[in-house]
């Protein structure tokens, strides 16, 4: 089990180091002299020119650069704004709050519908419930957050005046929560054919199997066995596609939050990529990767854990 | 009287090939689209960019359809012409994505040892990645626009197109004829390129058509965010971008690209999923 933790370790960290060289390389990657693109629109004093050499180390060898921005960023110091000239980490922090509050809402819906709707498609195998979710699969897979976004805008925002437009709302949870469902449902609904379609994959190959018969057999009740048996063992699958589902989120959040104009961290990263903001584009995109990175390191932990065939370790995983 | 008697002896014909009354209409969708790429200045109502600042957003009268943007501009002209950059991104991707992946994936499956090790390393670290963001950020901070958009997304794509193209290599590999092919002394390059290629060649044709619905899908999103397309260009998630804001005044003005971003999605993977079916069992 350590081992197992300390063998996802050694891919994950080296992992944040290429990224973090990555997102390094953007002041280099950006077209023109790296001090015009971290100057922005600023006046171009000589005054000013040799600090930002100075701040970035511009004047260093490409690696001594690298590994002192690095060093830097470990501290928790991602440099200021251009635009604004606020603290890039202030701004992260100020953002994250909607994004977290979004996704979590869009994680429920997708954890909770698309296991409920992909049992009921298996269960209900071959009728037209079954059909219709295969289509709502196809659907869910084509049609990106923004689209649906659009839709789901139209038809409760416009239409119906249900919900708001735009905004993420002042304060309170409940007033929050109104401005975020339509935002959360457009964010779900791309999502969730992945997990519909993997349950009901799941399901239909596990209420095939032996011990299904042989609970019928010895009369335990329907519920039971679904709840008890089948669901248990289904979901495993669901839990290795976890990773593709907490990215999917987070990328469909970036363009749901500019669809719906809220103001988190996905429409900070867009707004800071159009005006060209390196240092900000730089450190949302490191907290974005190191968020995925991890997640994607816990959900192997957690794969591990609830799988008793690899945690004795008679399957290799 | 011809007629009556051909009809069912067509549909068994139809169903014979599993073309149902769905995928039908998904290859309808895809054809209309094709034709507006092709022709769409002939068959638009009007330029898409003719602008006439004094009549601003409308919704559809009889003149134009689908009403007009911000600038006068008429929506359904440009979406007619927004066919254009929603086929041709999407091709070139879909290709270019896969021309790469069955190369390393031909080298990597068949050839195994070092080059199977560094090829799937790299594959591996890819998907690691947030792709969708990777590709917000290197499009924005390169700039560039659509063609730098179509780049990235190639070198996105060409990482899970190798992991499909080697396991179908893989699963050739152990087959007779490959055996016999190499007891005759036939040069790798050969068996590469002349007897595996052919056999995975239809797998390869399903994926391309799925990856064109995910190429189109991330296209549009990148244009929506202001980073494909030029300013003006009419496209579907341009328009998106550029008339986010008469929602309420012409919703056919976001209603129709939205709709049409969906529908082609849709249709190529359909068909894409039935060309799978069709070529692969």
């Amino acid at each position: 089990m350590v081992r197992l933790i300390l063998e996802r370790l050694a891919v994950a960290i080296p992992l944040l180091l290429i990224i973090s060289l990555g997102v390094f390389a953007l002041v280099h990657i950006a077209p023109g002299d790296p001090v015009r693109a971290l100057l922005g629109t600023r006046p171009s004093d000589p005054a000013t020119l040799a600090a930002l050499r100075d701040k970035y180390h511009l004047n260093d060898p490409f690696v001594v650069q690298y590994g002192k921005w690095l060093w830097q960023v470990l501290q928790g110091d991602l440099g200021r704004s251009i635009n604004g000239n606020r603290l890039v980490w202030s701004a992260i922090k100020e953002r994250a709050g909607v994004t977290i509050f979004l996704s979590l809402i869009g994680t429920a819906i997708v954890l909770l519908f698309g296991v409920l709707l992909g049992m009921a498609a298996a269960l209900r195998r071959g009728t037209r419930l079954d059909r219709a979710m295969v289509m709502f699969g196809v659907f869910g897979i084509s049609s990106p957050a923004f689209v649906t976004g659009i839709f789901l805008l139209y038809f409760f925002g416009v239409v119906l005046g249900w919900f708001p437009t735009f905004g993420a709302g002042r304060s309170g949870f409940g007033d929050r929560l109104w401005h975020l469902t339509l935002p959360a449902l457009a964010l779900a609904l791309s999502v969730m054919a992945i997990v519909v379609k993997i349950t009901r994959a799941s399901m239909i190959e596990e209420l095939d199997r032996d011990y299904v018969t042989f609970a019928r057999a010895r009369g335990l009740s329907a519920t039971r066995i679904i709840f008890g048996y089948v669901l248990r063992n289904a979901l495993i699958p669901v839990v290795t596609a976890a990773g593709l589902v907490v990215v999917g989120l987070l990328a469909s959040a970036i363009y749901v939050e500019v669809t719906f104009a809220l103001p988190g961290l996905g429409s900070l990263t867009v707004d800071a990529v159009q005006k060209r903001d390196i240092p900000l584009i730089q450190g949302t995109t490191l907290v974005f990767s190191c968020f995925v990175v991890l997640v994607n390191l816990a959900i192997d932990i957690v794969y591990t854990l609830i799988d008793p065939r690899i945690r004795f370790g008679k399957v290799e995983s | 009287m011809t007629l009556p008697l051909e009809l069912p002896q067509m549909r068994g014909r139809l169903q014979r090939h599993g073309l149902t009354l769905p995928l039908l209409l998904c290859l309808a969708v895809v054809a209309i689209v094709t034709i507006c790429a092709i022709f769409g200045s002939n068959i638009a109502p009007d330029s898409p960019f003719t602008q006439r600042l004094e009549v601003g957003d409308k919704p559809p009268s009889a003149e134009f359809l689908a009403g007009t943007d911000l600038l006068g501009r008429d929506v359904l002209s440009r979406v007619i012409h927004g066919a254009r950059t929603a086929l041709v991104g999407p091709i070139v991707v879909a290709a270019g994505a896969f021309a790469i992946a069955t190369l390393l994936g031909l080298l990597s499956g068949y050839l195994g040892g070092l080059v199977d090790v560094a090829i799937m390393r790299w594959v591996d670290f890819m998907l690691a990645l947030p792709g969708p963001l990777v590709a917000i950020v290197v499009v924005g901070v390169i700039g560039g626009g659509y063609w730098t958009a179509v780049l990235v997304l190639i070198i996105l794509f060409t990482a899970p197109d190798t992991r499909i193209v080697r396991s179908a290599v893989l699963e050739q590999r152990p087959l007779p004829y490959i055996d016999a092919a190499r007891a005759l002394g036939i040069s790798k390059r050969r068996i590469l390129f002349v007897h595996i290629l052919p056999n995975i060649l239809p797998l390869i044709l399903a994926y391309v058509v799925l990856d064109f619905a995910f190429a189109l899908v991330n296209l549009a999103g990148l244009s929506f965010l202001g980073l494909g397309v030029q300013p003006g260009t009419p496209d579907w998630g341009r328009m998106l971008f550029e008339n986010r804001n008469i929602l309420f005044s012409n919703p056919p003005g976001l209603l129709l690209p939205a709709g049409m971003i969906i529908l082609t999605a849709v249709s190529m993977n359909l068909i894409g999923d039935w060309l799978f079916e069709r070529l692969t069992k």
